[in-house]
């Protein structure tokens, strides 16, 4: 099954290869990882989507636990939360297609941040399969490029890392 | 006081109480060399090659239970350590590994003699460090240590560049340390602990299987009460010899893949286990899907990680082994005996008839010479009570099987990573910490000659170790699988061009002694053990197509051994 594990970790270098290096070590899947510093410069907040069985997931959350980097992690699937992953598409756009382009950005509630006479540049938020269904509806139009930054994630309410 | 990084090292570790260094010089550590130059209070031991340091340190501390430590210089210094590390990771040894590094500014670059120890070690250490500043040496240090010995112990990797090592500042060690991100739990649940005491004093077959973690965790004195108050059957793993006296008649032997017959036969049919600081290891288990099927499942263990990793348990407690085992102790204490009970009785009975069977019994007539004989005699002369260290194949599953170790850190072995050379140089280790104890190594002549060059180090430092050579021509554990598996393909496995070993050991200025009867195995071991002032390698040729038994195959259940 596909989980969702966000962990906050010490911002220090080598933090990030310690739990991909741990993931290649013990041939744990990973969908995605997005990391950035949070609020306090000296933590890390990682997202990382892995997929595998109860064992496996029970096992990766006690060895991301077990690097002395980590200073807490929760698995959120079973919790009510968020996820949002963003974005970036540029696509080709002349004349023709430029209406075609727009209106399905307003239906997708994406937002056209870039022109040229040939491209638009489109950001798009929401969870993974809303942005798959936009590459799909998409589909008659040529895609010069796609960014994804990997799913982020937050629970709802008061429970949460801190 | 402002002293340069070099100083600050040392000082850090003379704060540590550290006694020996073990270690090798070069370009990046000269800085630290020169401060080791100008002081008396930590001791280095040189070496003659960086892996050796590394099981040098690992058998101090297995001897000791202190953090062994070693330097190394940037480059091939750090790279000739990563087995050692290894070794020490895969058996959870504490161990500081001090690692030059070429300047900062120069890291990046493919400098003279630069590798990223930070990054080749990542796998194998507990955690480790790159100091970037001379300012934070002292607590880097702090935190290197706290790491290596709490909790689930391991080796930590402090990689320190050489420019840092000339700069100056102020210096004071931290008196403690916490860290946010590494809290190890201490303390069992004792709401857990009283749901498997309910459990354990309604086994009708109960067993107690326990691991090097007992070991490491001191936890011995607590396991020996526990299990005598519950007068159930216990087998240790090859890394937990000693935490239980072997000569007790409760103690069915080692589990695994050598082990008794009664032992893994008790394994797998018990209906309660209790694993005590032990990680079911595939050469402990077999195979999984076999693996004590009727049984409900007890693990008490430091690292969450290492429970329900193999075997999916019923009751998991993690704490210290020694914390968890004196609240059992306390529990107990107020509940009702199960001995006497005929469940427990019947019980005995059976474990008693598989004991029958003599597994471990050998040819005691034979003309040549059995290591099994060899491993009995020493055991014999030293009364029990030596260090053993060993290394890796047949002789190494001997010296578990035939030694019979009483006390915990008296066997001293390579098991996780299996690391052929590691005896010697461990041998030295021990001797260090225990000046006046009998220490011996038994080895095979295929791994002896991996870290040889040790013997030079033994010179040096006059550490009179006894080297039991069980030579038998082969690389006798793969001869063995060769043998049982490969229909006695034996490619690579028969080590052409042997060294005379006694002249060998003799151009060191040490003692060589040859032995090629039964009837001469005795006098040789009292002879070298005699010796007390020197080193002594004494080279049995044995038995050469002498197999270790029993034997469970790769893939097969714990109830499935190859018997002799
Ligand atoms: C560094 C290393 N290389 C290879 C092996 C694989 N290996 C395991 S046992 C063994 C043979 C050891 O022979 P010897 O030291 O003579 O001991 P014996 O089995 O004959 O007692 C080998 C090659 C190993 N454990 N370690």
């Amino acid at each position: 099954m596909r989980h969702i594990i966000s962990i906050l970790l010490e911002n220090e270098s080598g933090a990030l290869s310690r739990v991909a290096g741990l993931f290649s070590a013990r041939a744990y899947n990973i969908e995605s990882l997005s990391v950035a510093p949070t609020d306090d410069p000296s933590l890390s907040r990682m997202t990382i989507v892995t997929t595998g069985t109860d064992e496996i997931i029970e096992q990766i959350n006690k060895q991301l636990n077990k690097l002395v980097d980590v200073v807490k992690l929760i698995d959120m699937t079973g919790d009510v939360h968020i996820e949002r992953e963003l974005m970036l598409i540029k696509v080709h756009a002349s004349d023709g297609e430029r209406d075609e382009v727009k209106r399905l950005v307003d239906i997708f509630h994406g937002r056209i941040i870039d022109v040229t006479d040939t491209t638009y540049t489109i950001e798009i938020t929401g969870k993974g399969d809303k942005l798959d269904a936009f590459v799909q509806a998409l589909s008659s139009i040529a895609i010069h490029e796609v960014v994804r930054s990997g799913l982020i994630g937050i629970s709802r309410g008061e429970k949460g890392l801190i | 006081m402002e002293l340069t990084g070099a100083d600050i090292v040392i000082q850090s570790l003379k704060s540590e109480g550290v006694e020996y260094v073990f270690g090798y010089p070069g370009g990046a550590v000269l800085h630290i060399y020169d401060a080791f130059f100008k002081q008396d209070d930590v001791k280095h031991i040189l070496v003659r090659h960086e892996q050796g340091a590394t099981h040098a340190a690992d058998g101090y501390a297995r001897s000791t239970g202190k953090p062994g430590v070693v330097l190394v210089t940037s480059g091939p210094g750090a790279t000739n350590a990563v087995t050692g590390v290894a070794t020490a990771y895969m058996d959870s040894i504490p161990m500081i590994v001090i690692t030059g590094q070429v300047p900062k500014s120069l890291i990046g670059n493919d400098a003279f003699q630069e590798v990223d120890s930070v990054g080749i070690t990542r796998p194998i250490v507990k955690h480790n460090f790159l100091i970037k500043d001379v300012k934070d040496i002292a607590s880097t240090f702090k935190k290197a240590f706290y790491v290596a010995t709490t909790g689930r112990p391991g080796p930590v990797v402090i990689d320190i560049p050489k420019d840092i090592t000339a700069e100056k500042h102020e210096f004071s060690y931290p008196a403690e340390i916490k860290m946010r991100s590494y809290n190890p739990t201490v303390k069992g649940h004792i709401g857990q602990i009283k749901r498997a005491a309910e459990l354990i004093l309604s086994a009708e077959r109960p067993m107690i299987y326990t691991g090097g973690g007992v070991i490491l965790g001191n936890a011995s004195e607590q396991l020996t009460t526990f299990t005598r108050k519950l007068g159930y059957p216990i087998t240790n793993t090859l890394m937990g010899l000693g935490a239980y006296p072997a000569d007790d008649k409760q103690f069915v032997g080692m589990l695994g893949m050598h082990g008794t017959y009664e032992a893994n036969m008790g394994m797998h049919q018990c209906d309660v286990l209790i694993a005590i600081g032990a990680r079911f290891d595939d050469r402990v288990t077999g195979n999984l899907e076999k693996f004590c099927p009727d049984a409900r499942i007890i693990h008490i263990d430091v690292d969450p990680a290492s429970i329900s990793k193999n075997v999916k348990v019923d009751i998991p407690i993690v704490g210290e082994v020694s914390q968890v085992l004196d609240d059992f102790n306390r529990v107990l204490g107020d509940m009702s005996k199960n001995d006497g009970s005929p469940a427990l009785d019947k019980w005995w009975a059976q474990i008693d008839e598989w004991r029958s069977q003599d597994c471990l019994k050998y040819d005691r007539d034979s003309e040549l010479i059995k290591p099994q004989y060899v491993i009995e005699q020493l055991h014999e002369v030293t009364k029990g009570d030596a260090f053993v260290t060993s290394d890796v194949g047949q002789h190494q599953m001997w010296a578990a099987q035939y030694y019979g170790f009483n006390k915990p850190r008296r066997w001293i072995n390579s098991g996780g990573l299996g690391t052929m050379g590691f005896g010697l140089p461990a041998a030295l280790g021990v001797q260090l910490a225990h000046p006046d104890a009998q220490v011996a190594c038994i080895t095979g002549e295929a791994s002896f000659q991996m870290c040889l060059q040790e013997l030079s180090t033994a010179k040096q430092y006059r550490l009179p170790v006894k080297i039991l050579c069980l030579n038998n021509q082969y690389m006798g554990m793969v001869r063995q699988w060769q043998e049982f598996f490969y229909e006695k393909r034996y490619a690579m496995s028969y080590v052409e061009a042997l060294p005379d070993f006694c002249a060998l050991a003799e151009s060191y200025g040490h003692v060589g002694i040859q032995i090629e009867k039964p009837s001469d195995v005795r006098g040789a071991i009292e002879e070298a053990f005699a010796r007390k002032d020197d080193a002594v390698f004494l080279n049995f040729m044995t038995d050469k197509s002498e197999n270790v038994y029993p034997m469970i195959p790769a893939g097969a259940g714990l109830n499935e051994m190859i018997l002799v």
